[in-house]
């Protein structure tokens, strides 16, 4: 449960000399039924742990597709609660690590101590919270700490050694290595200097390295995989599963899988 | 005074809530403000730009007819609409712009809501030869069309944002989105005492040369402090100016002037303090008007510059230790206060302002003849006339529509 089981996630797939494939879907775009078959058939399909967005209506780390994700969620209703109601649904037949990711303001209205109880009862095992940086969040890490879930931090390329190191001693879970400077959202190639950038990362921590911003095909999945233990796919799955459904979504996750 | 603290903090209030990405942007925006602080010539040239370029001191203009009018305290107009471009926004964009060229930064980006930061921000890229891309929600780009075509009379790129509600907010979201972007050749000017630290501590100390020179004014024209200071809130960097100076005088009471729209109880305003709750927003913990599941709520004013559903997170601070007091002001007090100023003293206040000359027409009347009040006439009026108009004309008072 919660960490524990993220890091059952990875060592499985390092023990088959493979990496994680990691996922982000907008929780309630379009409702959150399609969001709770998506993540049973994901799962199924390979996938090692997925993020399930929280949406907010100011999202200033993403791009225009999760953007557009959000909104579509927010009109149709959608909140935190019945996003751990949902957890708590999938949890009976869904073995992956599920992982909240949510601006903290959400989180701050729900209460901490509140929110960690919630998640520990629905069977959630941690959060990704992007604007929440290492020096705000301690109320936050330590609440999650007792109940052995995990605060999982970004990195971005733009971080110093030092403080690499810092947030590294401070990491449950993995470390979410920002691939690139810039908002979410898929992009042609990649990004320079990125081996280097993930190399310092590696040297700071023993925990497990996701790769995420700016994936979105096979190719570039394959070409980054070898530099860290996960990747991390969120916009060109959301964009997926929004144009072409779930067997859209399935195929994507299909040769993303294939190339890990 | 020692706040903010080092982490930025304004008791609860303030921090830095920001993608990693901008952190040590902002840490190395922090430790060349505070090198720049210390040097005498930075500040030597910041001056001399204040004088010569900008026109400052502006005047503290006794309001003679005004006073009478209300019929109570002293009232004296601090003159920040006759600063150059027509608003206090040029104090902070001067010196921000300084800064930026001292950190060797080539472009400039900037948010702004009725033009008037955009404007300031546009006019010192022009004046310090650097690029500078502005991000104006597309809903103001419509209601502030005239102030458009001044940035871009002035070579600044103007960025119509069409996401979320389309005005201030957005704009600072698409601002925040190119930062972490272009993180590395690229200055952030943000333009109010709001948003991640050092921004509200930098911002209130660039415009506080408003309260200085407020207070040398008064002393030379009435030979003591004044009684009250009045200033309009939106994300609060006039009022900062103004209040910060005096703050530890006890004796001189602050009251700052919120958006209330159409009413509080329509739920159509921007009245962040007096009907918002704290939590986390664009950079800062700070009041902010959200619904119960923390997503912001839309907001509404006449006046786009007070359209913003955050505060300055040193206001909130003011706020709940007491020192500050906060009231809300609707549309139509605003806009009988830009009619009395326009009438009484030959002055067009812009509709941020006008929202202070307001909450003085309250306050003035019950007040001793000796008693002082020095209201900040942070902007001018003009870019609000066509607005005015239309709404005096058009007779609606649902002219938020």
């Amino acid at each position: 449960m919660g960490y524990e089981r993220i890091a059952a996630a990875f060592a499985a797939r390092k023990k088959e000399g493979r990496k994680a494939l990691i996922v982000y879907l907008c929780a309630g775009d379009p409702s959150l039924e399609v969001t709770g078959q998506a993540v049973r058939e994901l799962a199924g399909a390979g996938v090692d742990l997925i993020e399930l967005g929280v949406p907010f209506s100011d999202p200033v780390a993403d791009g225009p597709v999760i953007q557009a994700a959000s909104k579509r969620a927010l009109d149709a209703g959608v909140t935190l609660p019945g996003i751990l109601e949902l957890v708590k649904d999938l949890r009976a037949g869904v073995a992956v690590p599920l992982i909240l990711m949510s601006y903290y303001n959400p989180l701050l209205q729900y209460g901490l101590e509140r929110l960690t109880a919630d998640l520990g009862a629905a069977g959630a095992d941690g959060l990704i919270v992007p604007d929440l940086p290492l020096e705000e969040s301690l109320p936050l890490r330590q609440t999650l700490e007792t109940a052995g879930l995990a605060l999982i931090p970004l990195v971005a390329p733009t971080t110093p050694g030092e403080r690499l190191a810092r947030i590294a001693a401070t990491a449950r879970g993995f470390i979410y290595c920002v691939s690139l400077t810039g908002v979410t959202g898929a992009r042609e190639g990649l990004p320079p200097g990125i081996d280097e950038y993930l190399a310092g990362v590696r040297a700071v921590t023993d925990l497990p390295l996701g790769i995420g911003f700016g994936i979105g095909s096979p190719e570039q999945a394959r070409l980054l995989a070898p530099m860290g233990d996960g990747i991390i796919v969120g916009s060109a799955l959301v964009d997926a599963l929004h144009q072409g459904g779930l067997p859209a979504a399935l195929r994507l996750v299909e040769r993303l899988r294939h190339a890990l | 005074m020692t706040l903010p603290d080092s982490q930025g903090h304004f008791g609860p209030y303030g921090g830095r809530f920001v993608p990693e990405t901008l952190m040590p942007a902002l840490e190395e925006i922090e430790q060349a403000y505070r090198e720049a602080s210390r040097d005498k010539e930075f500040q030597k040239e910041l001056q001399y730009y204040l004088r010569q370029y900008a026109g400052r001191p502006t005047p503290l203009y006794y309001a003679a007819n005004l006073t009478r009018h209300l019929g109570g305290a002293r009232i004296y107009l601090k003159r920040e609409d006759l600063n150059h471009t027509g608003s206090h926004k040029l104090n902070n964009a001067l010196g921000q712009a300084l800064l930026a060229r001292r950190m060797g930064k080539k472009r400039l980006i900037a948010e702004t809501g009725a033009g008037q930061h955009g404007v300031a921000a546009a006019t010192v890229a022009a004046l310090l030869d650097m690029e500078c891309v502005v991000y104006m929600g597309a809903e103001d780009t419509r209601r502030q069309a005239l102030n458009v075509f001044r940035m871009e009379l002035l070579g600044a790129r103007v960025v119509p944002v069409t996401s979320g509600s389309a005005t201030l907010k957005d704009a600072i979201n698409e601002a925040l989105r190119d930062w972490v972007t272009n993180v590395r050749t690229t200055y952030y000017l943000l333009g109010s005492v709001t948003g991640p630290h050092p921004f509200p501590m930098m911002v209130r100390d660039f415009q506080s040369v408003i309260g200085r020179e407020a207070r040398e004014q008064i002393l030379a024209a009435a030979g003591r402090l004044p009684d009250h200071l009045v200033a309009c809130v939106g994300g609060g960097s006039n009022a900062m100016g103004l209040f910060y100076p005096f703050l530890a005088e006890t004796g001189v009471r602050m009251w700052g002037a919120e958006a209330a729209g159409l009413g509080l109880e329509t739920g159509r305003h921007a009245a962040t303090l007096t009907a918002g709750r704290p939590g986390v927003f664009q950079g800062a913990y700070s009041y902010l008007v959200q619904d119960e599941n923390g997503q912001i709520a839309p907001v509404y004013s006449v006046s786009a510059g007070l359209d913003y559903p955050g505060v300055g997170p040193e206001h909130s601070y003011l706020k709940d230790s007491g020192r500050a007091a906060y009231t809300a002001i609707t549309d139509s007090e605003a806009l009988e206060a830009f009619q009395l100023l326009s009438r009484t003293e030959g002055i067009i206040p812009a509709l941020e302002s006008s929202h202070a000359v307001a909450l003085a027409m309250k306050i003035a009347p019950g007040l001793r003849p000796e008693e002082i009040m020095i209201i900040n006439l942070s902007g001018r009026g003009d870019k609000d006339v066509q607005q005015v108009a239309a709404i005096l004309k058009g007779g609606s008072s649902n002219h938020g529509l």
